[in-house]
């Protein structure tokens, strides 16, 4: 019964930190190209080469 | 270097590029010299795509970033300088033709973030307070119990307040004018279960129904949000089509000077110059000057129209072949396009205002469950005499009636259908076209672009000279008449390289020289010495007729199969064109369509309509010109497609991006099954009713017994939604061929008979 004293705000809290974050996620324009977003993920990341790699070879 | 194959996914044509002046004028200021500008290119597909694009742009000199969205298939790039970069260039050069996008239609949906935003509260909540309800129903004693019937009352009133919102605005709005919606008995039967569990709560009641009150908030608002998103969607895919209608013109000074000038602010008698490939800005007359001028778009007209000095153009024609100078005889608002837009209106508050499905149902329902409701309270009453207890068991009765299923069986499947519709390069701008779509029994086509692919291409070929097409392809490869562009598509012919001088005259043809000898590609009165019966286009050799060439627009891709599956499947066929009747004829004949009329003005459309309505119809219209415009917005139902006038695109109610005409029919498919899995969704809702009620009446209802009737009663309105079949693309050729696969499609499409 005392560990429900702490534990219930504790597991209130970290919802509530997901809820902000989310909300965060939103007004940073985070879900605006959801479909580019998974394509993204295929660039190499370091711009030093200039060439464009052939994904679908 | 592109991967994908640009094209299939959209057959909007995409016209000329847009002068300096012009991307100036569509650019944002963002401050500091520095400006965005945002275009659309429909051919973005893969990674691959987005890097050639954003790197590619990123080189140009000016150009500060380039940023591609590959869901909306857009890229906004910001530039600094005098004139903006050669964007266009560049990107066709990669082999990604663009189009500029309207800056003011760029900013963000804020109701699509409300109702995420919504949606994340109710969903935190919803969670929570079941997490919490879960101990209760497995037997916490009374003491944890009153504490966690505390902490679900705290977590309940945010989801109750925020969330709830926006269904007391839409049932508010509703019964303020005398109307009620779906949401009246969700706003009824959610505040009363909040209000009841409180009064428990506080006094240490065994019930408490906060867990069904925010998972009933939770539930109906996914379906609502997935159905915003949908048509959000479909939206701004309609709103990236190239815009047709031109957005300024270049206005010639009294004192030689010019200058570029939005649509808005040319006056009548200004001075306007017009480049060959523009479109004519407003109603004007031709001062100086000689070209041939596509009035398909305006009055469905197929042939084009030679103009000189003193001809009047309207607005909205294409000015193809030679450089005019115009004086302006309207401003924007009364020129051709304003006295569509004022037919338009006419026609729309003609049409009865449709009730859409749900809130059809909703006005069966609300009194039914109300009713319900209130008995079980006075019988509750009369037998016990307990006022708390009836109303308990008066609120569990609206609960568990409470239209959860209801309101998802809907939106659901209408979100399903889109987006099947979505994947068929068809977009739905209002689910309630989706319904309407369900009772067509008449289909009535606009020709010239509707039916046909509103560009002529080469019919019969009437050879003198064996090199004769050498040299027409070749000639016809430098002119922008759409007949020599026919000509220019033609492939496997070895071109003559040896000529020279190559000239357009605009009204005439085009010609060049070899050697000693003149070449003509053109009218036959022009290009044949006197004497010769030759018609049409010919190719001349020194006045000598080398050869004949017709031109004809020939039938959309799927025409034919489309307009006998509509048939065969006993639908009304007709033509309404503004084309000329011969022309009309020869159509309707090949495509086996008896009714047919031509030489329409944009309200005998209307009046062909009204006609059709006065003897039962509900009549579906597709077309495409600024002519169809109020004809599309009178219809029970329209369609457009994705190079139709930018008025008639915004009245249709779909619009769609492919070139095949199948369009047509897989839309109906999908109608009609959406139709079916909505009916038989009500039909579950009932049912459960059927089971559910008597147990509330019974007062045997507990919240466990609640919260598993209602998510089990929207689980299974959701999967049976899933079992649309209509429409159902296979991964493996996805945007392979979309065009031939459609039209195969159309041949084997099962329109069930109309009773």
């Amino acid at each position: 019964m005392n560990s429900l004293i702490f534990l219930i705000p504790l597991a209130l809290a970290l919802g509530a930190v997901a809820l902000g974050a989310f909300m965060w996620s939103l007004r940073s324009g985070q879900y605006e190209d959801l479909d580019g977003a998974a394509e993204r993920i295929l660039f190499d990341d370091d711009e030093s080469g200039d060439e464009v790699p052939n994904l679908h070879r | 270097m592109s991967c994908c194959a640009p094209g299939t996914e959209a057959a909007a044509e995409i016209g000329w590029d847009p002068s300096a002046d012009e991307i100036r004028l569509a650019s944002r200021d963002l401050g500091e010299g520095l400006r965005q500008t945002d275009l659309s290119v429909p051919a973005i597909h893969c990674a691959a795509c987005i890097q050639a694009v954003e790197r590619g742009l990123g080189k140009l000199a000016g150009v500060e970033s380039a940023r591609v969205n590959l869901s909306t298939r857009r890229v906004a790039v910001k530039w600094r300088g005098d004139g903006p970069p050669p964007l266009f260039t560049t990107l066709e050069g990669l082999g990604y033709p663009a189009h500029l996008f309207e800056p003011e239609t760029g900013e963000e949906d804020p109701e699509q973030t409300r109702l995420v935003r919504a949606l994340a509260v109710a969903g935190f909540c919803a969670m929570n307070i079941m997490l919490l309800s879960v101990s209760v129903w497995s037997g916490a004693d009374a003491e944890t119990r009153q504490i966690f019937h505390w902490i679900s009352a705290a977590l309940a009133l945010p989801a109750l307040l925020y969330s709830g919102r926006i269904f007391f605005a839409s049932a508010w709005s509703a019964l303020r004018v005398g109307r009620t919606n779906m949401d009246v008995p969700i706003s009824i039967g959610i505040t009363l279960a909040f209000t009841l569990s409180l009064y428990d709560t506080l006094h240490h009641g065994q019930h408490a129904y906060f867990d069904a009150s925010t998972s009933l908030i939770f539930f109906l608002l996914i379906g609502r949000t997935l159905d915003h998103i949908m048509r959000e969607k479909a939206r701004t895919a309609v709103r990236g089509l190239a815009r047709l209608s031109p957005r300024g013109a270049t206005v010639l000074r009294g004192d030689g000077s010019r200058d570029y000038l939005p649509v808005a602010e040319i006056e009548p008698g200004m001075r306007l110059l017009l480049a060959a490939g523009e479109r004519v800005p407003v109603d004007a007359i031709v001062e100086e000057g000689v070209s041939d001028v596509d009035c398909a778009l305006v009055s469905g007209e197929s042939a084009l129209q030679p103009v000189k000095a003193g001809a009047s153009v309207r607005a909205g024609t294409l000015n193809l072949t030679g450089p005019l100078t115009l004086r302006a005889t309207a401003r924007a608002q009364d020129s051709f396009l304003a006295e569509m837009v004022g037919l338009m209106e006419v026609a729309e508050s003609g049409r009865t205002r449709y009730r859409r499905l749900a809130d059809r149902a909703a006005r069966l329902y609300s009194p039914v469950v109300h009713a319900t409701a209130l008995l079980t309270f006075l019988g509750w009453m009369i037998a016990t005499g307990d006022w708390h207890r009836a109303i308990g068991v008066a609120i569990a009765v609206l609960i568990i009636t409470c239209p959860c299923a209801l309101g998802l069986a809907v939106p659901i499947v209408q979100v399903v259908a889109a987006r099947r519709l979505f994947e068929n390069g068809i977009m739905v701008k209002d689910g309630s076209g989706l319904e309407r779509l369900t009772t067509v029994d008449a289909v009535a086509f606009d020709k010239t672009g509707t039916l046909t692919v509103g560009r002529p291409t080469l019919t019969q070929t009437h050879i003198v000279a064996p090199d004769a097409m050498g040299i027409a392809v070749a000639l016809a490869a430098r002119s922008r008449h759409p007949s020599s562009q026919a000509l220019a598509r033609i492939e496997g012919v070895s071109l003559a390289a040896d000529l020279s001088d190559i000239t357009e005259l605009p009204g005439l043809g085009i010609e060049g020289r070899s050697g000693s000898s003149l070449y003509r590609l053109g009218r036959a009165s022009w290009a044949l010495d006197e004497g010769h019966e030759q018609h049409g286009t010919v190719l001349s050799k020194d006045g000598v007729l080398l050869a004949g060439f017709t031109f004809e627009d020939t039938p959309r891709p799927g025409a034919t199969e489309t307009v006998a599956a509509l048939r065969d499947a006993g639908f009304g066929v007709s033509i309404l064109s503004g084309d000329q009747v011969p022309a009309v004829a020869a159509l309707a004949e090949n495509l086996g369509i008896a009714d047919h009329q031509g030489g329409l003005l944009p309200g005998d459309k209307l009046g062909a309509l009204e006609r059709l309505k006065t003897r039962g119809h509900h009549v579906l219209m597709v077309g495409d010109g600024l002519n169809d415009a109020p004809a599309l917005a009178a219809a029970h139902v329209s369609m457009a497609p994705a190079n139709a006038a930018d008025i008639g695109r915004s009245a249709a109610d779909f619009v769609f991006l492919h070139e095949s005409l199948s369009a047509v029919t897989t839309a109906i498919t999908v109608a009609r099954e959406a139709g079916r899995l909505i009916r038989q969704n009500f039909a579950l809702a009932i049912v459960y009713n059927a089971i559910a009620l008597p147990i509330a009446i019974a007062g045997l209802v507990t919240p466990l017994i609640a919260a598993l009737a209602m998510s089990l009663s929207s689980v299974i309105v959701v999967a049976n939604a899933l079992r649309l079949r209509a429409g159902r693309i296979h991964k493996q050729n996805a945007g392979v061929n979309a065009a031939t696969r459609q039209a195969h499609r159309a041949s084997q499409t099962d329109l069930a008979p109309v009773r």
